[in-house]
């Protein structure tokens, strides 16, 4: 497509209720640079291939707000420009002068507060420049990306399966969810389709994954308020998880048990079934932990309406996973995950979605609930290893889509002959970064760290 | 300073296994405090630097930053695979090149992550051992306090 039609192309697909999954570049040949688009309706995966001119293309960001770290990032990547988007503001490259890649705040006792790269407590690494006036924030500006290691690039050019290690290596707690998608996006390219083994397989280790990181973030949220008992009555049931995964996979994170073209997970009928009631043992404590904190009134009136991100917003700035669905979007992407076993999900959220730190708190325990169900329910029988069918010729292009614990991840690769000639990996955390962002403006300072664990977003998904 | 150590962490580019795993090493099961092992605010206020992730160009600044406030004498730890350079994945122009060339490391805790049980291991090891020599190289010096 010529770099003309771009734009009425993508607000096209948007239009027809396409869910924008991403926008990146690559400059296959020096000269020619391809900017593509990804849109997922219900009937399939629509990607926008343009060949940019050299100056670049016309911007969506207008219309698609979810594409502005996208096109900053394709923009320092590559040099392309997107016209219309004023100003471009550098999002990776970190050469620049503060006032290049901040917004201009000005008024009475404005001022700011600079926060990281090196933060306080065990956090990753990132940098937060908050405009305030006294403890009240006007605006904040996220500047991630010092954990960039050039994964992407650095995975090109090797063999599909050697990519696994690259995908894995983004983020350890969602590597399962980031690997499954790489893998699906092989697997699609292929024009493979997985047995139901590997589709129980690797749905245990996405529900896993899901439940170590829920705990997880409920932990922090009570550490978000300084509530101790809280914080160690779930780092503690966290842990159980762990022990778990190790149990079954010889890792606390369930590093390289995603495989391409086969499965990795096998349990007998006992192993299954002692796995089962662990998990059972789990749940009833985080059962009664729940219980516990729904009745700690210093912790719950330290959440209700902190950061509230309206049902609007949410569709609006593309956000995903359980912050989308704590604002009210009915959004979860194993309803339609036909590569793996969620037959007749449906995407978990409150009657009263409030949007705020109580509910996204809220969510992860409602998700935490879904999850024990359906590791119960696969876990009824035993676990082998599985394969592949060959049901459709061989594509230049695979794309892989995953509901990870922080939301939707989408993969793109491109195929060279059994070679990764490109890869792209687009997060929940990625999608979500700017959308913490936008909530905390007029919050109180003190309460960012709060917020920042409603969300629990990860900086290495984002850096890549 | 012999009966307890203040740690100060790093992430200079990990895949955060290892901040994970190092929280976890604070919950109740193996509660790193009750061994006066505590993690502080400020690389003023530490002993110790726990170094985690393939050190990339954009963090190797603020990392020496870090090394440069700290009181001394001070012990520099690598914290798991990336850390002591095994098995680096990344682009070369991303990757500041391994800790060893850019800080001199006394304690080494291998692993991908290195578990919570692990991390405990290694540092309660570490309070019994002497303190470095200023300017030693990545061995810890036989000098006792």
């Amino acid at each position: 497509m010529p770099a003309q039609a771009w734009r009425r192309a993508c607000l096209d697909a948007h239009a027809q209720g396409g869910q924008f999954g991403g926008l990146f570049a690559s400059r296959r040949v020096p000269g020619a640079v391809q900017v593509r688009a990804l849109f997922s309706t219900p009937a399939g995966e629509q990607l926008i291939t343009c060949e940019a001119a050299e100056r670049g293309v016309d911007t969506i960001v207008d219309a698609i707000p979810a594409a502005g770290w996208d096109e900053r990032e394709a923009h320092d990547l590559h040099g392309i420009d997107f016209a219309g988007h004023e100003p471009l503001r550098p999002l990776l490259d970190h050469q620049q002068a503060l006032e290049a890649w901040t917004v201009p705040t000005s008024g009475q006792d404005v001022h700011q507060v600079a926060v990281g790269p090196v933060h306080a407590g065990v956090i990753e690494s990132g940098h937060f420049r908050f405009h305030v006036v006294g403890e009240r924030i006007l605006h904040l500006d996220v500047r991630l990306f010092y954990k960039r290691r050039g994964l992407e690039t650095a995975a090109t050019g090797r063999p599909l399966e050697d990519g696994i290690a690259y995908a894995q290596r983004m983020c350890a707690a969602c590597s399962v969810a980031n690997t499954v998608a790489y893998v699906h996006a092989c697997e699609a390219a292929l024009g493979c389709e997985p047995d139901e083994h590997v589709r129980r397989g690797r749905t245990i280790l996405l529900e896993l994954e899901r439940v170590y990181n829920h705990l997880n973030d409920v932990s922090a949220i009570c550490a978000g308020v300084g509530f101790a008992p809280g914080t160690m009555a779930y780092a503690a049931l966290k842990e159980r998880v762990q022990r778990l995964n190790h149990r079954l996979t010889r890792h606390r994170f369930l590093f390289d048990t995603v495989k391409l073209g086969t499965g990795s997970v096998t349990l007998d009928r006992d192993q299954a079934a002692a796995m089962r009631r662990e998990l059972a043992t789990i749940r009833h404590e985080h059962d009664s932990y729940w219980r516990e904190l729904r009745f700690v009134t210093s912790l719950q009136r330290r959440l209700d309406g902190v950061a509230t991100l309206s049902t609007a917003d949410a569709v609006r700035l593309g956000a995903v996973g359980p912050v989308a669905r704590a604002s009210g979007v009915h959004r979860d992407h194993r309803h339609h995950s036909p590569r793996l076993l969620y037959h007749g999900f449906a995407a978990a959220v409150a009657p009263t979605s409030s949007g705020d730190v109580a509910a996204r708190m809220n969510q992860r325990a409602l998700e935490l609930r879904q999850s024990f169900d359906l590791l119960d329910e696969l876990l009824c029988q035993p676990a082998a290893h599985g394969g592949l069918q060959h049901v459709r010729p061989v594509s230049p292009i695979g794309i892989g889509r995953v509901e990870s614990p922080r939301g939707e991840t989408v993969c793109v690769i491109e195929n060279d002959g059994g070679r990764l000639a490109a890869l792209h990996l687009r997060t929940g955390s990625y999608a979500n970064w700017p959308i913490l962002a936008h909530t905390m403006a007029g919050e109180l300072l003190p309460d960012f760290p709060l917020i920042n664990k409603s969300f629990e977003l990860c900086y290495a998904c984002a850096d890549r | 300073m012999r009966g307890s150590l203040a740690l100060r962490h790093v992430d200079a580019g990990s895949c955060n296994g290892c901040e994970h795993e190092l929280t976890a090493a604070t919950n109740p099961l193996y509660d790193l405090q009750q061994y006066g092992l505590n993690i502080v605010a400020s690389p003023r206020h530490a002993d110790v630097l726990l170094i985690t992730g393939a050190i990339t160009t954009r963090m190797a600044g603020p990392l020496r930053t870090a090394y440069a406030a700290m009181p001394e004498p001070r012990v520099v730890a690598a914290l798991g695979d990336c850390a002591l350079g095994c098995n680096l994945l990344g682009t070369q122009a991303e990757l500041a090149g391994p800790l060893e060339t850019i800080l001199p490391i006394d304690l080494r805790i291998p692993g991908c992550p290195p578990t919570p049980a692990a991390i405990a291991a290694a540092l309660t090891a570490a309070l019994q051992r002497p303190r470095p020599a200023e300017g030693s190289g990545p061995q810890l010096s036989p000098r006792r306090n």
